[in-house]
């Protein structure tokens, strides 16, 4: 209990001082996880939407591979990005180990099967909905999958904000492609490992209760961003 | 979604624009604090800024194969020398020792406290089967300890189950041990540091077996024409030169100092 | 060979699902213009008949040939379901969408949207969301939705039904209209009064098979065979 109460303290502290190097790192945390999102949900918002539309051969084995994804450990995702960028990789050439972008493709490889199946689940019910009107306005595929993802984008967010908090909570595949360099790509989560291997657990949950508070407050400002869009709640 | 685009993109721009270069360090080294006192001493005096990669040995010497970083900074001779006869590094540079010791309980079931040296301490470890937590990742800490058992004449694999190879860095290793009330070999920098010693003593140290010498080895330019040859040098004449000694010695932890230059002018 | 003058015609047009033959064969010719009704007992074909035009239900055999391309057909019709599918958006996005959906410019899509409205008398509902509308609000902003891009060929399945007596007026007010202004008009219903009210001429289906056609005035007064007459006079026909 003590420890708990000298973690509170300790994020205490660092908050109300705004620790440079706190707000450092909490800045690059966002920075990797959010660009993961964006690009995360640019592919697997249309491949989920697509996937519920579309009858095809393989279907089913896509969504069962997909689902099959979703428990992919991310620190074999890690050592299979860290051996793809290594120098001595196929994409070592391109510089990108030990940065915030290889980071950020690791973060991309987890979360993209979990938006994209729960886009798939989501976009199915509407699908059902929509499908004779869709038809028989002779819309186009892009045309079907722009209308599901506008007008299901409410269940669509939930499913960005899980893969988001899948993002930012990942230590295991950062800290092997990223390395958790000071100043470079240390994140909340890989300082948090680092503390806590100093055995300075104080700090380590002082930083934990600071990634809580992240986590808590993006999922507050999107929702309300998006409750603010005056068309009220279908 | 467009602001938060822009939002995101701002951030990248953050980027430092001094010369950067990569070093793989162990943990050890890193845990000491003594990363903490060199590299802006380093960045003012070079205008170098050293990124630290902190991993095991093993980890380190497979970064450097791969070319993935620059130069590392390990304790561990015998792989050191495979590492140069396999033509990954030039040469090994030595640059500093620091040294080994036992912690355990304040209660010291083995009496290694009163041990004549380090064969003898592991010796009353094994005879009294007390527990012993043991690095078990390959690293530079956890090759001397196998080195050291071997020296006492013992064979880990032969140990029941009061031997627990734990396969984890060297903070989350003291961790174990602290939880577990066991005996276990730190360098004496981690040790320092380290906040959570619950009731754990350092009970034994001193023996010149416990000696752990590090060297600085640059990766071959011949062999990845990437890696920065020019700022691998500036870090080893740095880490060689008379402030780096003045630095390296004068640094203590609770009034221990931790290391002893010893690099070859 | 298709004449001038016949907008569509099928031939030993046929249905199959899982063997059972649900519509046809048919053959049947639609001329150019008029109010076609399709009646008929439930499990007729109706429905059927009407996507097997619309071009949305595979034909098992036979053909639908229509006096224009395939590609222009489907353009230019619009289909009204029996039960309407609404957008989750504003009354007016709902307007909005066929017009969105092939590029139309914003004044154009605002032009639309507010002729319309007035047309089925929901201006002042345009803000609110569609799927909060009542039943026969929804009905309207469907058939306002259908008739937005000003189609050759509406079709219609049953937009009356479960509807109060108010709304279908006003429902078949507009079709009235539209009917005039040129959009040729082909629904099902379960309402005869509907049917004497709208038709110019009525299409008799049982069984899946073509059992009547002809004049309104004649079919609904002089059915030629049995089955329709005692349809028509509320029977119950199998």
């Amino acid at each position: 209990m003590n420890e708990i109460w000298a973690g509170m303290l300790a994020a205490f502290r660092l908050i109300v001082t705004l620790d440079a190097d706190l707000v450092e790192i909490t800045l690059r945390s966002l920075q990797v996880s959010l660009s993961a999102l964006v690009i995360a949900c640019v592919i697997a918002l249309p491949l989920g939407t697509w996937l519920a539309i579309r009858r095809f051969r393989f279907r089913r084995a896509t969504i069962a591979t997909l689902n099959a994804l979703m428990g992919l450990p991310p620190v074999v995702v890690g050592l299979i990005v860290y051996l793809l960028l290594s120098r001595s990789g196929p994409f070592g050439v391109l510089g990108l180990l030990f940065t915030p972008t290889a980071m950020i493709i690791a973060q991309v490889i987890i979360i993209t099967p979990l938006i994209a199946s729960l886009t798939h689940q989501a976009m199915r019910e509407l699908w059902a909905e929509y499908h004779d009107l869709l038809i028989s306005l002779n819309t186009t595929s892009r045309q079907r999958i722009a209308t599901l993802i506008w007008d299901g984008r409410r269940a669509l967010l939930t499913g960005a904000l899980a893969g988001f908090g899948r993002a930012i909570g990942e230590v295991g595949a950062i800290m092997i492609v990223g390395g958790n360099i000071d100043h470079a790509t240390r994140v909340l989560t890989t300082a948090i490992a680092l503390e806590t291997g100093k055995g300075d657990f104080a700090l380590a949950l002082g930083l934990g209760f600071v990634l809580i508070a992240l986590a808590l407050l993006v999922n507050f400002a999107i929702h309300t961003l998006s409750r603010t869009e005056q068309e009220g709640t279908w | 979604m467009i602001r938060l685009l822009v939002f995101v993109l701002s951030l990248f721009s953050t980027m430092a624009a001094a010369e950067t270069m990569k070093l793989a360090v162990t943990t050890s080294f890193h845990n000491s604090g003594l990363s903490d006192v060199l590299l802006p001493v380093i960045l003012e005096d070079t205008g170098l800024e050293v990124q630290l990669l902190v991993v095991g040995t093993g980890q380190a010497l497979r970064l450097g194969e791969a070319g993935d970083v620059d130069a590392i900074l390990v304790h561990s001779r015998a792989a050191e020398e495979a590492f140069v006869a396999k033509g990954f590094a030039p040469y090994r540079r030595e640059i500093m020792y620091n040294d080994f010791v036992f912690i355990g309980p304040q209660s010291d079931a083995a009496k290694i406290a009163s041990a004549g040296d380090a064969a003898d301490a592991l010796t009353r470890i094994a005879e009294t089967e007390a527990p012993f937590v043991s690095r078990g990742d390959e690293s530079g800490t956890h090759k001397k300890e196998l080195s050291l058992w071997s020296a006492a004449q013992l064979d880990p694999a032969q140990f029941g189950s009061w031997y627990k190879a734990v396969g984890a860095g060297m903070g989350a290793s003291l961790n174990t041990a602290s939880g577990l009330d066991a005996y276990i070999l730190a360098d004496r920098a981690s040790w320092l540091n380290f906040a959570n010693k619950g009731t754990l003593a350092l009970l034994f140290s001193g023996d010149p077996a416990l000696f752990n010498q590090y060297a600085y080895l640059p990766i071959d330019p011949a062999r990845h024409p990437h890696v920065k040859a020019e700022a691998q040098r500036t870090l080893e004449d740095w880490l060689t030169s008379p402030k780096a000694e003045a630095l390296i010695n004068g640094y203590r932890i609770e009034g221990t100092s931790l290391f002893v230059f010893n690099a070859e002018g | 060979m298709v004449d001038a003058s016949i907008l569509v015609a099928l031939r030993d047009t046929c249905v199959k699902r899982r063997g059972k033959t649900i519509l046809g064969p048919v053959n049947l010719d639609l001329l150019d213009d008029g109010f076609t009704i399709v009646l008929g007992p439930n499990g007729a074909g109706k429905t059927t008949l009407l996507k097997v035009l619309h071009g949305v239900e595979r034909v098992s055999s036979g053909t639908v040939k229509w006096s224009v391309p395939d590609a222009v057909a489907r353009q230019t019709q619009a289909y009204v379901f029996q039960r309407p599918v609404m957008l989750r958006r504003s009354v007016r996005q709902n307007l909005a969408y066929p017009l969105k959906l092939v590029g139309a410019s914003a004044s154009d899509i605002d032009n639309g949207v507010t002729f319309w409205a007035a047309q089925i008398g929901l201006t002042e509902m345009l803000d609110r969301p569609a799927t909060r509308l009542s039943g026969g609000e929804k009905q309207k902003l469907a058939l306002g939705r259908a008739l937005i891009r000003t189609p050759r060929v509406l079709f219609l399945d049953e937009p009356c039904a479960n509807l109060d007596g108010r709304s279908t007026r006003e429902i078949e007010g507009v079709l009235q209209r539209a009917n005039a202004a040129g959009t040729r008009i082909i629904m099902t219903t379960h309402n005869l009064g509907q049917a004497r009210r709208l038709a110019s001429d009525i299409v008799f289906l049982l069984n899946g098979r073509l059992h009547e056609q002809g004049r309104a005035t004649d079919v609904l007064r002089a059915p030629q065979t049995p089955e329709a007459k005692a349809f028509f006079q509320g029977d119950i026909v199998e």
